[in-house]
């Protein structure tokens, strides 16, 4: 059921860990969902020069993390905000389609980070969108680009 | 390694015996005849049905009268629930059943409860154990039927099923049980045990998929289920599966005959796969209960990881397991037995079931105890949660 790529990405994650000194961490999902991915992002001059994760979840949720994180590693800030889930699931050719919602769990994670990395530099309102909800539960949009349209 | 399977999920399906194999053979290209045909092509099929019928029999303790075939063991409970209430309806409405039953009794319950019955699904306690003392809470003077499972597919607890029966039958309260995990794991005799009704599935004992059986005791109203003709007394019409009813009767006389040592075999391994893993993984949890359950059934909680990744990853060193977490099942909710036993859902959704069979090793459970801890430890290095509690300590 998962194509070649998500096994891949399962079996041999890629930046699984840690960044000590990051400056973007955000967590999302909730253990009683049976998924949670937590995203750290170290940002240099506005580009993510390294993201690592963490994630208790099913094989798609280990591989959508694998690839967002290689998604965003050397993009701008704004770059990265704009990797919707859709994105992260093409590049692992495609997921089940009861497995979708694991690609919205890695959206949210990299614009839980991208917010937490805002509002330390004062760019973001104080205010935390880590989501504790099951996936899509709080229809928050985690900082995607559309929430900043009115800000600047 | 290398291309080696273990199989550990014969609680899902079992493979066909061989020498079951081998007497369904002939009922597919020669022995082909129509049951209900009056030449010899069909008595002597016929006659194989009736022989298959009573070696069912003779496994439960019934009379082979008593025995009807049918599609499958979702079937039988389909029929059991349904054949008793729409039969008798006029004496009552309520029908009691546990909150672990396998979906087939789940549903036609719900379904009847669509159709205006009333339907009490008794608690289990954290071994997963329904109450005596729960159900004679629970009836009514409405109550027509009691359905209790006789071991759980998921977490191998077994019911106190001959007690059930005696205070049902005291009641005057039809008894069925859903005993397709038990045949050939556990004796059972429905006389002694006070059982009205059983549905039982051939693939769960090496026997052929899509047949199963339905023991109805003498007596007991039920309607009929299909309406045709006159097979199974016509309880049950359809031209009768000869093979897979060959096959399921052969498959039952062996799962009887060779119950002891299998089941020593099947416990042995069990033991030794609890024990090690209890001793070799912290925060781990056995379901179900500690002695009383399938001899061939495991059912552990590992802590902060998830079932499917534990499943995929087992999968990629050979051994073919199952688990209850929703990812597993496509549902946003773990299991309702997980569940009914009071696990919270973070760990239900770390369950892995292994479920022990004829072909396995005490090198599979060596294999096992060297390669599990390897892959939580894995799993559990990539989980925030587990990160967490590192962290607090």
């Amino acid at each position: 059921m998962y194509s070649e790529k998500v096994m891949d990405h399962f079996s041999n994650p890629r930046n699984v860990g840690e960044i000590e000194d990051a400056n973007g961490v955000g967590q999302v999902g909730n253990a009683k969902c049976g998924d949670i991915m937590k995203m750290y992002l170290k940002i240099e001059d506005n580009i993510i020069v390294d993201a690592k994760f963490k994630t208790f979840g099913c094989g798609a949720a280990v591989a959508t993390s694998s690839m967002a994180t290689e998604l965003v590693k050397g993009k701008t800030v704004e770059e990265a905000m704009k990797i919707t889930n859709k994105a992260v699931a093409e590049a692992l050719d495609g997921l089940p389609p009861a497995k979708m919602h694991c690609s919205n769990l890695a959206e949210e994670a990299i614009a839980a980070a991208l917010e937490d990395y805002r509002r330390k530099n004062g760019q973001a309102p104080d205010e935390s969108v880590d989501c504790n909800g099951c996936c899509n539960s709080c229809y928050h949009s985690h900082g995607r680009e559309e929430d900043f349209d009115d800000e600047d | 390694m290398g291309n080696r399977v273990i199989y550990l999920d014969h609680a899902a399906t079992t493979y066909v015996k061989p020498e079951v194999f081998e007497t369904m053979k002939p009922y597919f290209c020669e022995q082909f005849g129509n049951a209900s045909s009056i030449y010899t092509l069909g008595r002597e099929s016929k006659k194989a049905v009736e022989e298959a019928r009573e070696k069912v029999a003779r496994a439960l303790g019934a009379q082979a009268r008593e025995i009807y075939f049918t599609g499958s063991g979702s079937e039988a409970d389909n029929w059991a629930i349904k054949g008793i209430a729409s039969a008798n309806k006029k004496k009552g409405n309520h029908i009691i059943t546990s909150a672990i039953e396998h979906p087939a009794i789940m549903n036609s319950c719900k379904y009847l409860e669509s159709e205006g019955f009333e339907v009490t699904y008794l608690p289990v306690d954290s071994d997963g154990v329904v109450s005596l003392e729960d159900l004679k809470k629970a009836v009514k003077d409405t109550t027509i039927l009691i359905s209790i499972m006789f071991a759980n597919n998921e977490i191998g607890t077994i019911q106190h099923i001959k007690e059930i029966g005696a205070f049902a039958r005291e009641k005057g309260i039809y008894f069925h049980t859903d005993a397709v995990q038990a045949i050939g794991n556990v004796a059972i005799d429905v006389e002694k045990m006070n059982i009205d009704l059983l549905s039982l599935s051939s693939h769960k004992f090496y026997g052929p998929k899509g047949v199963g059986a339905l023991y109805v005791r003498k007596g007991v109203k039920i309607s009929s289920f299909i309406h045709g003709g006159a097979q199974e007394r016509g309880k049950r019409a359809s031209t009768e599966n000869l093979p897979g009813i060959i096959g399921l009767g052969k498959a039952i006389e062996l799962a009887v005959e060779n119950m002891d040592s299998y089941n020593t075999k099947l416990l042995d391994l069990r033991e030794k796969t609890i024990e090690g893993l209890m001793a070799k993984v912290p925060y781990i949890r056995l379901n179900g209960h500690r002695t009383n359950r399938l001899p061939g059934n495991v059912n552990i909680s590992f802590q902060y990881i998830e079932g499917e990744s534990l499943l995929l990853m087992l999968d990629m060193i050979g051994v073919c397991g199952s688990s209850g977490s929703a990812c597993s099942s496509g549902s946003l909710d773990p299991s309702h037995v997980l569940m009914a036993i009071g696990l919270p859902h973070e760990i239900a959704h770390g369950s892995l079931r292994l479920t022990f069979g004829e072909e396995n090793t005490q090198e599979d459970v060596d294999f096992l105890l060297e390669e599990i801890p390897k892959i939580v430890s894995k799993l559990r290095d990539m989980s925030p949660l587990y990160e967490a509690i590192k962290n607090k300590k």
